[in-house]
């Protein structure tokens, strides 16, 4: 189809007016602070996430997206997958494996028991273990709930590391720092939601703002029946699972 | 990887390294004989212990040398140890271990060097006015300018010094009792978290501190030619062997404790110990470094021997102490690293040699304090008959 002058411009100018615009836009998403996105108020947030047992396949979507979004280097989880056999009633001794982090999905294994799999990432605890014993507050929490480090604080003693009882911190051996979960702070805080949770086929993980009375986790909670991991430790942990087995460590 | 490592069951995937390494198993080490040297020194100081006198120097130069040390460690283990002055300048009070840098500079600078100058100004002004050259230099600026060494001015040092060794006393109580807080107080790990870890921490330092020093003593008498003063071994040996047995009651009530309430890590830490910990934790720990030492002291107690054999017996018990005490500290770091927090699964420490935080590395910070308590014996002879008279 011919084109004439006039529409050539006209579109011409809509690719110009897209691309500066993708660009502003990737700007406030590759910052990584709240600061860079003008609108956000952290005041006004209380982020969780709700993770449904029932519904998570182990494919490894979430492990991958998380490991390519936040550059997670090889070895270390800021997610991970755990699957767990239960056989019988022998539930202190449960079957669980997690071949690299559930990343690659599980090798077929014939269950003894019954089998199901649980997604696990930092809790961001509101009464956080670790944001106690940090020694010159590298690990803090953000008023929107969310437990972060600054690398650029962090001294790399690992003290943190021993206090958190779901084995979710890691020295990154790029910047002999610690290294977590964010729950995606540069892409939460510009309205998008966590790579895990946008990576999930089935919906199992749900970004959750505690503090807005429109969102489903309001539902979720008063519907279903709920636990954290590990309640006995007391941390406020603000990862809600439906469906979790008392096998679960 | 994970067979690479050693790993046996489940671990949670960050889980298959351990964090804390023979470097941190020499820091409580450190600071325990920093402890218990200057509780021995305050024995003749405070309770008026006078046979063991002939320690009293000796032991607090151990423990200035091996205070010196004992930072070293935790700075080399820092992933940026450039950063380490940040605890100074914005600590984080909730932590524990923030407060490392002012119980340190407080009981190195407030008790232990002030101390060290009150009880050696008479001795150092005379050195200053009798030692030439770069030494006597260093003699001079250790007077800090005063030259006073009037009877008014020994006796208001004498009084001083009591005072800092009576503060000096909860000091070395706090500096160790700390480090086990820093331990006990990590509730996700059931291998630590008890509050008896304090407790047991700060007896164990006596035990290791009285059992350093005797030993130092008794070698350094021997180097020097001299003969060893058998009442003074003895009263260290007893006190040795009393702080001994109330440290291995704490331990055995700790151990009592969690077999008989055997809660849900109770299988995970039995097995352990069992297996990946048995000969660092039942041979060496409580067989070698415990039973044998506690026996052999417990002889010298209840039946009567020669005055050679004694001090045979004294340097054997005091040698298996430290190697016990050692392990004790080994298996509290590194135990409670290599069982997953799950409780289902198991990892191993492969110590590198060569390395930052290897063998090596581990070695030179042992033999350091060895080295600073030589220059430092050579500066400030702590032996009596180098004692400048009244």
């Amino acid at each position: 189809m011919p084109q004439g002058r006039r529409d050539f411009l006209e579109q011409a100018g809509r690719w110009l007016f897209l691309t500066s615009a993708a660009q502003a836009a990737l700007e406030f998403v590759v910052a990584g602070n709240a600061s860079a996105a003008p609108n956000y108020n952290m005041h006004t947030h209380w982020w969780a996430m709700t993770i449904d047992i029932t519904k998570c396949i182990g494919c490894g979507n979430c492990v991958r997206a998380c490991a390519e979004e936040n550059g997670v280097p090889k070895g270390f989880f800021r997610t991970w997958i755990e699957r767990y056999d239960v056989p019988g009633w022998e539930m202190d001794r449960p079957d669980v494996d997690a071949p690299n982090g559930g990343m690659d999905g599980f090798p077929d294994k014939p269950a003894k028991g019954k089998s199901f799999f649980v997604p696990k990432l930092c809790n961001h605890c509101a009464h956080s273990p670790c944001v106690q014993v940090c020694p010159v507050g590298a690990t803090f929490e953000t008023p929107d709930g969310l437990v972060i480090v600054d690398e650029q604080y962090c001294l790399g003693c690992r003290y943190c590391v021993q206090a958190c009882p779901y084995g979710c911190r890691y020295i990154n051996p790029k910047t002999n720092t610690v290294d977590k979960c964010t729950l995606c702070y540069h892409r939460i805080s510009k309205g998008l939601t966590t790579a895990c949770c946008e990576a999930c086929p089935t919906g199992c993980r749900q970004l959750a703002d505690l503090k807005n009375p429109k969102d489903p986790v309001h539902d979720f909670l008063r519907t279903n029946s709920i636990q954290v991991l590990k309640p006995q430790m007391a941390t406020g942990s603000k990862v809600y699972y439906r469906g979790l087995d008392g096998s679960v460590r | 990887m994970q067979a690479a490592h050693g790993v046996e069951g489940f671990l949670y995937p960050n889980e298959v390294e351990l964090q804390w390494s023979i470097l941190i198993v020499l820091y409580p080490y450190i600071t325990g004989l920093v402890a218990g040297a200057f509780i021995l020194a305050s024995l003749e100081r405070v309770f008026k212990v006078e046979a063991v006198k002939p320690t009293y120097r000796l032991a607090l130069l151990t423990a200035l040398a091996f205070l010196l040390v004992a930072p070293l460690p935790l700075q080399l283990h820092l992933g940026h140890p450039e950063r380490s002055l940040e605890m100074y300048l914005t600590p984080h009070r909730s932590s524990a271990m923030a407060m490392f840098g002012f119980v340190y500079l407080w009981y190195l600078m407030v008790v232990l060097l002030l101390e060290i100058w009150l009880d050696y100004r008479k001795d150092i002004v005379q050195l200053s006015k009798t030692t030439r050259g770069p030494v006597g230099w260093i003699y001079k600026a250790l007077t800090l300018g005063s030259s006073n060494v009037s009877e008014g001015a020994l006796r208001a040092d004498d009084r001083i010094g009591y005072i800092v060794t009576v503060i000096g006393i909860p000091s070395a109580f706090l500096l160790h009792g700390y480090v086990g807080f820093i331990f006990g107080s990590i509730k996700a790990n059931p291998w630590w978290s008890t509050p008896l870890m304090p407790i047991v921490f700060l007896f164990s330092a006596m035990v290791s501190g009285i059992a350093a020093v005797m030993i130092l003593y008794m070698v350094s008498t021997w180097m020097r030619k001299k003969p060893l003063d058998t009442r003074c071994v003895d009263t260290i040996a007893k006190y040795l062997f009393y702080a001994f047995v109330i440290d291995f009651s704490l331990e055995m009530l700790d151990l009592i404790h969690r077999i008989y309430e055997a809660d849900e890590s109770f299988h995970t830490l039995d097995f352990m110990v069992q297996t990946r910990l048995y000969m660092s934790q039942v041979v060496l720990q409580i067989m070698l470094g415990t039973v044998a030492p506690l026996a052999v002291l417990a002889a010298t107690q209840l039946w009567t021997f020669t005055e050679a054999v004694r001090q045979r017996l004294y340097f054997a018990s005091g040698v298996l102490t430290l190697i016990g005490i050692f392990a004790m500290r080994w298996n509290v770091v590194i135990g409670g690293q290599l069982f997953s927090k799950s409780f289902l699964g198991y990892t191993s420490y492969k110590m590198e040699f060569a390395h930052r935080e290897g063998l090596l590395a581990a070695i030179a910070l042992m033999i350091l304090p060895f080295l600073l308590l030589w220059g430092l014996v050579k500066l400030l002879p702590p032996w009596p008959e180098n004692e400048a008279k009244a």
